[in-house]
C-alpha cells in the first residue's frame, strides 16, 4: 500500500532551513545525490532531508498498519476457505510493510513510540483511502486491484530512493506487492463473470473506489510545493501526475477486460498524447479526508489506539518477564 | 498517552541457503532473543527467504564512521602490489 502526500500546506516546518547548513557538507549532500548515491543511516544529511523522510516514510508505515482494517474487516466472511487463506496472507503482508518501514524510519533517530504517538494524536497521517469503508465483498477485489495497484505504480520508482533503508523496504515491499494487486483482480474478474448481482456488485465497487484511487496520488502538481526539492533528493522520483496518469492508462484496460466500466463521463483516449483523458478530481473531498472527515476516520483510529492500549499489558509483562530472567542468569554466573 | 518502556531493537540477519553468508535484512523489537527470533521469522521469511535466522541486539554492534572513512579506508587504495595485476608476468609463462 502507499500513503499519498499529505502535507498541511498552511504549516510551517520547525526545521534547520537548507540556507542555515554548512555550504561545504551540502554541496558535498548534493552531488552525492545527483549522481545516484545512497546515503546511509550515518552518513551526514541535511536536516529537512532527515525531517521530510522520517514524515514520508512513518506516513507511509502508517498507511500500511491503518491499510491491514479495511481489509481485517472482512477476513472471517470470506467466501471460501482459498479466497480467507489468502486474504490472512495478504493482511498480514501489509503488517510486515509496516514494520519494515517504521525500522527503515527509526535509522534516521525517530522511535517506534514517537511514530505510533504522532499517528494516534493525529499529528501524523495516513493515506486518505483507508478512510473509507468496505461494504461488500468486491471491496476487497476493488482494493487489492486498484489500491494495491496504485500503490505499486508510486512503489516501484521509491526503490530507487536515495535513503539506503527507505529504498530496501521498498525491494522487499514491491516483491510482495503484486500478489496483492493479482488476488483483487481475480476477485473483480471471478464477480464481473458471475450472476447480474455479483456483477453489479463489481461495478458499484470499482464506482465507489476508483476516485479515491486516483486521489492517492496526492495533490495535482501544481498544488504541491515540496515535490521540486523531494525529486531533487530523489525522496520522490516521479510527480504526483505523472504517476496518476500512468495508473489511468494500465488500468482502464483491465476494467474494459472484464466488462466493467470506470465511472468517468470525461474519460477518453488520446490518439495524440497516447494516453487516456480523464475527468478532475474532487479535491475539495481530498481535503477534507486529509483533515479527518473520511466517512470511517474515527473508527479507524479508535481501532488503532485501543489496539495499542489493550496490548499495553502484554509489552510490559514480555519486558518484564525478559528482565527477570536476565536477573537470574545473572545471579546463576 | 503515556510512554511505557520500548522493547529493544535487534538486527536481523538470514541465511538464504546452506553455503551462503549470513545478510543483514532488517530489524526488529522484541523483548527477549526467543521472541526476536519468532518476530524475525513473521518480518521477514514470509516467503521462504532463508533457511537460517540470527538477531543480535542492535546496542551491540559497533559501527565504524562515515567521517573516518577515509582515514580507514583509504590506505588500502595505496597498496596497489596488494593486486596481482601489479606484477608483470611475459606471455610466454603460463599458469602464473
Amino acid at each position: 500500500m502507499y500513503t499519498t502526500e499529505l502535507n498541511d500546506k498552511n504549516k510551517k516546518p520547525a526545521v534547520t532551513p537548507l540556507s542555515a547548513e554548512d555550504p561545504e557538507k551540502l554541496a558535498a549532500f548534493e552531488a552525492r545525490v545527483a549522481a545516484d548515491d545512497f546515503i546511509e543511516p550515518k552518513d551526514w544529511m541535511p536536516e529537512a532531508y532527515r525531517k521530510t523522510l522520517i514524515r514520508q516514510i512513518s506516513q507511509h508505515a502508517h498507511s500500511e498498519i491503518v491499510g491491514m482494517l479495511p481489509e481485517g474487516n472482512w477476513i472471517t466472511r470470506a467466501p471460501s476457505l482459498r479466497r480467507k487463506q489468502v486474504l490472512l496472507a495478504k493482511v498480514q503482508d501489509e503488517g510486515g510493510h509496516g514494520l519494515y518501514l517504521y525500522a527503515a524510519a527509526e535509522t534516521l533517530g525517530t522511535s517506534r513510540d514517537e511514530m505510533i504517538e504522532a499517528l494516534h494524536s493525529g499529528r501524523a497521517k495516513y493515506s486518505t483511502i483507508f478512510n473509507y469503508p468496505t461494504l461488500t465483498w468486491a471491496d476487497i477485489g476493488a482494493i487489492g486491484w486498484l489500491v494495491d495497484g496504485a500503490a505499486i505504480m508510486n512503489q516501484v520508482p521509491l526503490q530507487r530512493t536515495s535513503y539506503g533503508p527507505y529504498a530496501r523496504a521498498m525491494v522487499r515491499i514491491c516483491k510482495e506487492e503484486s500478489f496483492h494487486q493479482r488476488q483483487g483482480y481475480e476477485i473483480m474478474m471471478t464477480l464481473a463473470a458471475g450472476s447480474p448481482e455479483q456483477k453489479r456488485m463489481a461495478q458499484d465497487a470499482l464506482d465507489r473506489w476508483w476516485w479515491p484511487s486516483l486521489m492517492m496520488f496526492g495533490p495535482p502538481d501544481d498544488n504541491s510545493p515540496n515535490s521540486a526539492q523531494s525529486i531533487r533528493w530523489r525522496i520522490k522520483r516521479e510527480t504526483n501526475d505523472q504517476l496518476r496518469q500512468k495508473f489511468v492508462d494500465v488500468t482502464v484496460p483491465q476494467a474494459e477486460a472484464i466488462g466493467l466500466k470506470v465511472p468517468d463521463p470525461d474519460l477518453q483516449w488520446s490518439e495524440e498524447r497516447g494516453s487516456y483523458d480523464f475527468g478532475a478530481v474532487d479535491w475539495e473531498e481530498f481535503y477534507a479526508v486529509v483533515r479527518g472527515e473520511g466517512p470511517v476516520a474515527k473508527e479507524r483510529m479508535q481501532a488503532r489506539v485501543s489496539a495499542w492500549e489493550d496490548g499495553r499489558w502484554v509489552r510490559e509483562a514480555a519486558l518484564a518477564h525478559a528482565e527477570k530472567r536476565r536477573g537470574a542468569r545473572m545471579a546463576a554466573e | 498517552m503515556t510512554m511505557s518502556k520500548e522493547w529493544p531493537l535487534w538486527e536481523v540477519f538470514v541465511r538464504a541457503k546452506n553455503g551462503l553468508s549470513h545478510r543483514h535484512v532488517g530489524s526488529v523489537h522484541a523483548a527477549d532473543e526467543k521472541m526476536a527470533i519468532e518476530a524475525a521469522r513473521d518480518t521477514y521469511k514470509r516467503r521462504m527467504e532463508g533457511i537460517s535466522l540470527w538477531v543480535v541486539p542492535s546496542a551491540a554492534i559497533t559501527a565504524s564512521d562515515p567521517g573516518e572513512a577515509e582515514a580507514l579506508f583509504a590506505p588500502a587504495v595505496d597498496k596497489v602490489y596488494r593486486h596481482p595485476t601489479f606484477y608483470s608476468i611475459p606471455e610466454h609463462i603460463k599458469n602464473i
